[in-house]
């Protein structure tokens, strides 16, 4: 598989990211070199295995995922508005200020 | 006092019994941080108001005479991962660089309710994502054995302050090698427990199936006595494990001979550099004269581990650092006209290379029509590397390896070829696919005196055994 131009401006684009033309074309070389080793996978025959996407029920360590009951302040009180505003970049005092959404 | 072979015990009895005071000792390392921390670079965020404010609690309990707990007084540094309450925490990002924030890493208020005295926050790879420290949007460290060599990463300024005496210890956090492999760099001991033992919560993510966090210091002991403090359950963190914590410390004295140590070809294999096999060869007659059964092992699919580390790992920070975007807290791009355009810009100018190298190789491996190809396949590849070890483990009880087939690289060696910079880390990232303890302890120099480091793996929640043989092998050496 070889990663072009085009594919990076769709993976940048859904990243959030712009890049530019010299970050592109170096990614494009990048993503290419560490792609051709990860392609190696493909010599495993993984058609009988079971994908997994964390250990944590590997050792029988209990783990009380997702399970505990609902308690209606949370396991910790929220921040108050203040706190929880004041590493904004932009707010009003009450909300997050943001760049216009809806273009008109 | 003299910062040199002091350990968390020397330390604390001296508070304890009033030879020095803690506010007194903390100073101490903040002058020896002033004074040799410009070359170093191992510190972003002095936090010297928390630090004595703490000392001061120590002091006093000690002057009424009261017992002082584990880390009493103790000077500690903190990656800069973890999040601070009221200390600037920037991942070693420039998104972060103004982030101060409103709560503490349960860590972080672990060692602190054991009285440790936090003097200040980490150098680090942006969001631990380097094997060199190179990464750092603030600045480079540099390795305090060689000043023109890297100190390993991510996390290099936890390991670098220890070596350099400007902390006892320090918490690190590692993902596919970021305690162990900058422990060996910088010949300090670094540990990175089982997933699950110690809890995430504050922990800025990276990679939350495989990100840990652990204690690096001058000997094993020091590193059994941080676990000691840091592990057990948090309700906070639903992926930290309900289960006992045993007495670490008490499990060191146990003898390790009849112990069975699996070594594993695969691990010593071709890109091993000589002088660190034959420091491994000899570690390892070593244990086998302490009494321990030294069993060869296979571990067949290890050569594939780079491969789906590199996919899972990226993956999962395409996701996490998608947080990153400029409305709620860190840096904003201030020329945007709409929304669309403030994310883009905000993570353009705040996030370096590496960092967006991995976004974009995440997200390209979970987008349509190659989700199947890489991600799904990276996790089938996991399944296998993580049964290679089942099956070690019921033939052994530890197995032990080299951490990082060389010793410390020069700055700006790989900087250039992020490939060459990952396989590095081939010895380091299994343990995290696996989610089983390792911790890596200085096993001799190179010519050119740089440290070597070996890894010893364990069984999930075994770290009482690796820290035993660990410790033996320390202590055996001496």
């Amino acid at each position: 598989m070889k990663v072009t131009e085009k594919e990076v401006a769709h993976v940048a684009d859904l990243s959030n990211l712009e890049l530019t033309e010299d970050e592109r074309s170096r990614m494009v070389r990048d993503l290419n070199s560490i792609l051709g080793h990860i392609d190696r996978l493909n010599e495993l025959d993984t058609s009988n295995v079971e994908p997994i996407g964390q250990v944590s029920d590997r050792s029988n360590a209990d783990f009380d995922f997702a399970s505990r009951e609902d308690i209606l302040e949370g396991l910790r009180k929220s921040l108050p508005q203040a706190e929880a505003l004041k590493n904004a970049p932009d707010s009003d005092g009450t909300f997050f200020r943001v760049p216009k959404v809806i273009e008109r | 006092m003299d910062l040199k072979s002091l350990t968390i015990d020397a330390a604390r009895s001296a508070v304890q019994e009033r030879k020095i005071t803690a506010v007194a000792l903390a100073e101490s390392f903040y002058a020896k941080i002033e004074s040799d921390d410009p070359q170093i670079g191992a510190y972003l965020t002095l936090s010297k108001d928390r630090a004595l404010a703490k000392a001061s609690e120590m002091d006093a309990l000690a002057a009424k005479g009261e017992k002082l707990p584990a880390l009493g007084g103790v000077p500690v540094g903190i990656k800069d991962v973890m999040v601070t309450r009221g200390v600037r925490t920037t991942a070693g990002s420039k998104i972060l660089g103004n982030y101060i924030p409103p709560y503490d890493c349960t860590a972080v208020a672990r060692m602190e309710a054991a009285g440790a005295v936090v003097l200040g926050k980490m150098n680090c790879d942006e969001f631990a994502m380097g094997s060199s420290n190179e990464n750092s949007a603030w600045k480079p460290v540099h390795n305090p054995r060689d000043l023109s060599r890297v100190p390993g990463g991510s996390s290099g300024g936890s390991a670098a302050a220890v070596a350099a005496d400007m902390a006892i210890v320090t918490l690190g956090s590692d993902t596919g090698g970021s305690i162990r492999q900058p422990a060996s760099f910088c010949g300090v001991v670094g540990l990175k427990p089982t997933y699950g033992r110690v809890s995430r919560y504050g922990l800025i993510a990276f990679a939350s199936s495989l990100d840990h966090i652990g204690p690096f210091g001058k000997t094993v002991k020091d590193a059994a006595i941080v676990l000691q403090t840091i592990a057990g359950r948090d309700p906070m963190d639903s992926t930290s494990a309900d289960i006992p914590v045993p007495d670490y410390v008490a499990e060191l004295e146990k003898p390790v001979r009849g112990l069975k140590i699996g070594v594993a070809k695969e691990y010593l294999g071709e890109g091993l550099d000589p002088e660190v096999r034959s420091a491994v060869a000899d570690a390892v007659e070593k244990l086998s004269k302490l009494g321990c059964e030294i069993v060869e092992i296979s571990l067949p699919h290890t050569e594939y581990a780079i491969s789906a580390y590199y996919i899972i790992a990226t993956a999962e920070a395409s996701s996490n650092l998608a947080r990153f975007d400029g409305v709620r807290y860190g840096y904003r791009a201030d020329d945007a006209k709409t929304l669309s355009e403030m994310y883009r810009r905000t993570r353009d100018q705040g996030f370096g290379a590496e960092v967006k190298r991995r976004i974009m190789l995440g997200t390209y491996a979970l987008s349509a029509g190659y989700y199947d190809a890489y991600y799904l396949k990276a996790q089938k590849v996991r399944a296998l590397l993580t049964r290679d070890f089942d099956e070690a483990f019921k033939k052994v009880d530890v197995i032990v390896t080299p951490t990082s087939p060389t010793a410390a690289f020069k700055l700006g060696e790989k900087i250039d070829d992020p490939l060459a910079m990952y396989l590095a880390d081939i010895y380091t990232v299994t343990a995290n696919i696996a989610g089983i303890p390792g911790i890596s302890v200085p096993c001799g120099e190179t010519k050119e005196k740089l440290p070597i480091g070996l890894q010893i793996l364990g069984k999930h929640f075994d770290e009482s055994t690796v820290l035993r043989v660990a410790n033996a092998y320390e202590q055996g050496r001496s």
